[in-house]
């Protein structure tokens, strides 16, 4: 064993261990004293990590194999733990407000952006289950937080038996994969033959990581899930965690499968379409913003799903920088839905935003800009993703479902105008309570993200990305 | 590179003052003064703003070499997708590049003119969240300035499709009672449009390496080259075009969204609307449709004259009978803008000549008489043609400002709408006589509605008794008239002034023609 060689290429993640561990000790002895900084704690361990992965951009391989990670993983990494890190700091207010905090929470967090690295960093179908169960097991439980809540506790239960089947499913594709190629490691089973039984394990492991990604026809938990659970929980499960599981998926269809392309690119397609559709006719009758946001959210991984079945050196890039400006611009809209707060508690009616633009008009602003952004309206970054996600799928020569995509985003239309027309042209209500100042902080930043910054480096990020495919 | 970035300035100078504006409102209004110290220095703002970035359109006016050909005042950098050459230079790839040619500057100066006639229109009429009105119109007019300076495709698209967000808002929160419908259909019926010219931009830039419309010019007729004028790929990419250019314009059968939009956006939101906004379907046909698709362009050259004719007679008598007034005007713009296809599909000098000077005249037109609607509109809070009657016992200088425009409108000898509709008539007449005779059968139809108008809602007994206290033109009101009677007046009588900055603008269009017809 090499320790230089695992010190290049698992830092983020030894450190993310070590650190998690210790704070299990601290919260076992300090008790109430940790419980108040658990969160600050926490989201500097995560910025840490954060660090650590740009600082170790080029990565390496580790374990015998198990374990690889290069620049495009690394930047993956880096944007879920800092996403994380946002997440926490949303987090804060809420859940002191509504009296949920324990120090569990961060531990956790913590924990499930372990997983996340674990997965990302897989090379092999084990490790790869390692860190989906890692991820899984500490988001089930997250989702059921608020244990006194029949929502929630209902949203957890939901989550914990229908991702248990899609874990399920992953486990029986990897070994089926295992049987029919004769390894689990991503670069074996490359060189193998594709025969029907691979075919069968690749499918399997498509249909539970589209779960992951919360990909039609597997996305149902999706809505029920984002209402039940506590709302910062659902900051965190719309940012970073989706990202991971699509980089994820692209790594694994990449990497273990790429030269099958021909095979598995159609069920992406009809998966990619289905999600388009699903998401924009989904939310059209919602009023509960938390159930809108989740069918906006299906809809927008159907779009990533158009970069991944444009394959690697197409699509590859395009994948990743659209689930960044995705990830970074999700951040801002929960943290507003953080902010609807009134006597009596967290509000989430979308009719709750009436008017938000005489009341609270730096808030209507920023999310008029971030709803348009995920809508991928110009000049807001959002559109830039989806553009270099349709270039990719019009270079691939996938017209069909780049036309679905166009139609899709012409009906989500519908719903995102909706939220702004309300915010906009409805009667005025009773302005929230006071936004905490990470919050706003957290919003704004958010907004000046969707534009200017990725409006005008844009071109940076994809080639930076683009870059780290020559770097890997 | 240009010497000194002058475009940039002028289409970024209104956004700059609509934020400074937002920024700077809580510090400047004091709770004491209230909603009407704030709509003032908003107005004044906004007045400001727009009228020194007339100024500065001025200024490009003087430095612009009409006899030069090519595009002047040029400004170019890399913006993403280009690839480094061996100096370190950024070639090819999506860029932030702007230039102006004869056609483009003349509507970026009717951009800057129209703009601070609305401010001054508004004045009075819109009460409440001046602020963000005023912010709205400067967002907008930097994306429509930026509409027709940029010289890069991409940069193009950003620009047209994000003036759909200020324009929504503006109908959403001060239109009339049917505001939220009208301002749905208006931003869902073009973006589709326009996602589908999105998708043929991403085609001819994966395929040419660039989006730089100069090199697009000479580049994508060669690439997409039609053989033996069978249907192909071209054609594919000029039915995109032509999807969102058609509903911006709003050419017939997809300009049902114009009239809603129309009746519900408050006065100065029709005024831009149908002053500059619709000038971008025209101008997107000028700027790609012809010079980068012309085999395709000839090829649907019929089913666009045959719908121009439909538009223009179809759009006639609905007018005629409508009873909302700004319903009727907005028709009126359907058929007018009806001309403006058929000039530009005729490939003529003539035709193409006065297409860019009907559009500019129609800018002017219609403009105004959506602000004189807007005027007994903001009295009696009605546009019902049967309330009014009489009106010229009570208000005889607006009954003669509203003889002028419908005088304009309709065509006659000595204002602009004349020039314009004649040129391009004789334009089609070149490419088909029929064309040309179902447009003049247009003509007399906008006379026999426009003279209807006219004649119930000025002439007459005034028999109607809410109308008994109504007042004359106020100061401002004939402030804002006066520049447009002058251009409408200038322009008809001296047409050559326009001709000659758009001459050398032209002559490349029709370049990319002469191999194909006789």
């Amino acid at each position: 064993m090499n320790w230089s060689e695992i010190c290049a290429a698992a830092t983020p993640e030894f450190y993310l261990a070590i650190v998690g561990l210790i704070a299990v000790l601290l919260g076992a002895i300090l008790r109430e004293k940790f419980t108040g900084i658990s969160l600050k704690f926490s989201a500097v361990v995560l910025l840490g990590a954060a660090i650590l992965s740009v600082l170790n951009l080029e990565g390496g391989t580790a374990f015998n194999g198990l374990w690889e990670t290069d620049a495009y993983t690394n930047i993956a990494k880096a944007v879920c733990y800092f996403c994380t890190a946002i997440a926490l700091l949303l987090a804060e207010s809420y859940l002191f407000k509504e009296k949920l905090i324990r120090f569990e929470y961060c531990l956790l967090v913590i924990f499930a952006s372990l997983g996340m690295g674990i997965m990302l960093s897989a090379n092999d179908l084990m490790t790869l289950y390692l860190g989906i169960e890692t991820l899984g097991l500490s988001s089930y439980v997250l989702a059921a937080f608020n244990r006194d809540s029949q929502r929630s506790s209902e949203a957890g239960l939901k989550y914990f038996v229908l991702g248990s089947i899609a874990s399920g499913l992953i486990l029986y594709g990897a070994s089926l994969v295992y049987g029919f190629s004769g390894s689990t490691n991503y670069d074996l089973i490359a060189e193998a033959e594709m025969g029907l039984g691979l075919m069968f394990g690749l499918v399997l492991l498509v249909t539970g990581l589209a779960f992951k990604v919360s990909a039609a026809p597997l996305h149902v938990w999706t809505p029920d899930v984002y209402e039940g659970a506590p709302t910062p929980v659902v900051t965190f499960f719309a940012s970073a965690p989706k990202l991971a599981a699509m980089v994820v998926f692209a790594t694994i269809l990449f990497d273990a499968f790429g030269s099958a392309i021909d095979q598995w690119q159609d069920i992406i397609l009809i998966i990619s379409g289905a999600s388009m559709l699903i998401g924009a006719f989904g939310a059209l009758r919602q009023n509960n913003m938390k159930r809108i946001l989740a069918y906006s959210s299906i809809g927008n991984m159907g779009y990533a799903l158009i970069a991944l079945a444009a394959g690697e050196e197409i699509g590859g890039p395009a994948l990743l920088v659209y689930m960044v400006i995705y990830a970074l611009s999700q951040l801002g809209i929960f943290g507003v839905l953080l902010s609807m707060r009134r006597r009596g508690g967290m509000v989430e009616d979308i009719s709750e935003l009436s008017g938000l633009s005489t009341t609270m008009p730096w808030l209507a602003v920023c999310m008029t800009a971030l709803i348009f952004s995920v809508a991928g309206i110009p000049p807001l970054g959002g559109f830039f993703g989806k553009l270099v996600v349709f270039q990719a799928g019009v270079e691939a020569g996938l017209w069909p479902i780049v036309v679905i995509g166009v139609v899709s985003s012409v009906i989500s239309l519908g719903y995102y105008l909706r939220i702004i027309m309300i915010m906009w042209g409805g009667d005025k209500l009773a302005p929230f309570e006071n936004m905490s100042g990470t919050v706003r902080l957290a919003v704004t930043g958010a907004t000046l993200l969707v534009f200017p910054v990725f409006t005008v480096l844009i071109g940076w990020m994809m080639s930076l990305v683009g870059g780290s495919f020559s770097l890997g | 590179m240009g010497e000194f970035a002058l475009l940039s300035i002028i289409i970024f100078f209104p956004a700059l003052g609509a934020l400074l504006l937002l920024a700077l409102r809580k510090f400047v209004v004091s709770d004491a003064e209230g909603v009407e110290s704030e709509a003032r220095i908003a107005f004044m703002t906004g007045l400001f703003v727009s009228a020194a970035t007339f100024f500065l359109s001025l200024i490009a006016l003087a430095y612009f070499q009409p006899a030069q050909e090519g595009f002047q005042l040029v400004e170019d950098f890399a913006w993403f997708g280009g690839q480094a050459d061996d100096a370190g230079n950024i070639v090819g790839g999506i860029r932030y590049k702007l230039g102006l040619d004869g056609m483009s500057l003349l509507l970026v100066l009717l951009t800057t003119f129209l703009t601070p006639l609305c401010f001054l229109a508004s004045w009075g009429s819109i009460k409440h969240r001046v602020t963000e009105y005023v912010a709205a119109f400067l967002f907008l007019e930097t994306l429509m300035l930026g509409v027709f300076c940029a010289l890069d495709m991409m940069l193009f698209y950003v620009f047209f499709e994000a003036g759909l967000i200020p324009m929504f808002i503006i109908i959403g929160i001060w239109g009339g009672a049917e505001r939220v419908y009208a301002s749905f259909k208006f931003f869902l019926y073009t973006l589709l449009g326009s996602l589908f010219m999105l998708l043929a931009v991403i085609a001819m830039y994966l395929q040419a390496g660039t989006s730089d419309i100069v090199e697009l010019q000479t580049v994508i007729p060669q690439i997409f080259a039609v053989e033996d004028g069978k249907f192909g790929v071209q054609h594919l990419l000029w039915l995109a075009f032509f999807a969102s250019f058609a509903v911006k314009l709003p050419m017939w059968p997809v300009h049902t969204w114009l009239p809603d939009a129309h009746v519900q956006a408050p006065t100065a939101g029709s005024v831009i609307l149908a002053g500059v906004l619709l000038k971008m379907g025209g101008y997107g046909f000028l700027r790609f449709s012809l010079p980068m698709f012309p085999e395709a362009s000839l090829y649907f050259q019929p089913m666009v004259f045959a719908m121009s004719v439909i538009a223009i007679v179809y759009a006639s008598l609905v007018a005629f009978r409508q009873t909302d007034m700004k319903k009727l005007i907005a028709y009126s713009s359907v058929a007018h803008m009806g001309f403006v296809t058929l000039g530009i599909f005729s490939f003529t000098e003539t035709g193409i000549q006065g297409a860019i000077f009907q559009m500019l005249s129609h800018g002017v037109i219609s403009g105004a008489l959506f602000l004189v609607v807007g005027v007994i509109y903001d009295r009696m809070h009605t546009r019902e043609i049967a309330f009014y009657g009489g009106l010229v016992t009570k208000m005889p200088v607006y009954a003669a400002v509203f003889m002028l425009f419908t005088m304009a409108n309709v065509g006659l000898p000595g204002t602009s709408g004349f020039i314009g509709e004649i040129l391009t008539m004789v334009g089609s007449f070149q490419a088909s006589s029929w064309a040309a005779a179902g447009a003049a059968l247009g003509v007399i139809f906008s006379a026999v509605y426009m003279l209807t108008l006219y004649r119930r809602t000025v002439f007459g007994v005034m028999t109607n008794e809410k109308l008994d206290g109504i007042k004359d033109l106020t100061r401002t009101e004939a402030i804002v008239f006066a520049p447009l009677i002058i251009a409408t007046i200038v322009l008809g009588v001296f047409p050559a002034l326009i001709f000659d900055i758009t001459e050398t603008s032209v002559a490349p269009i029709l370049a990319a023609f002469s191999g194909l017809i006789g």
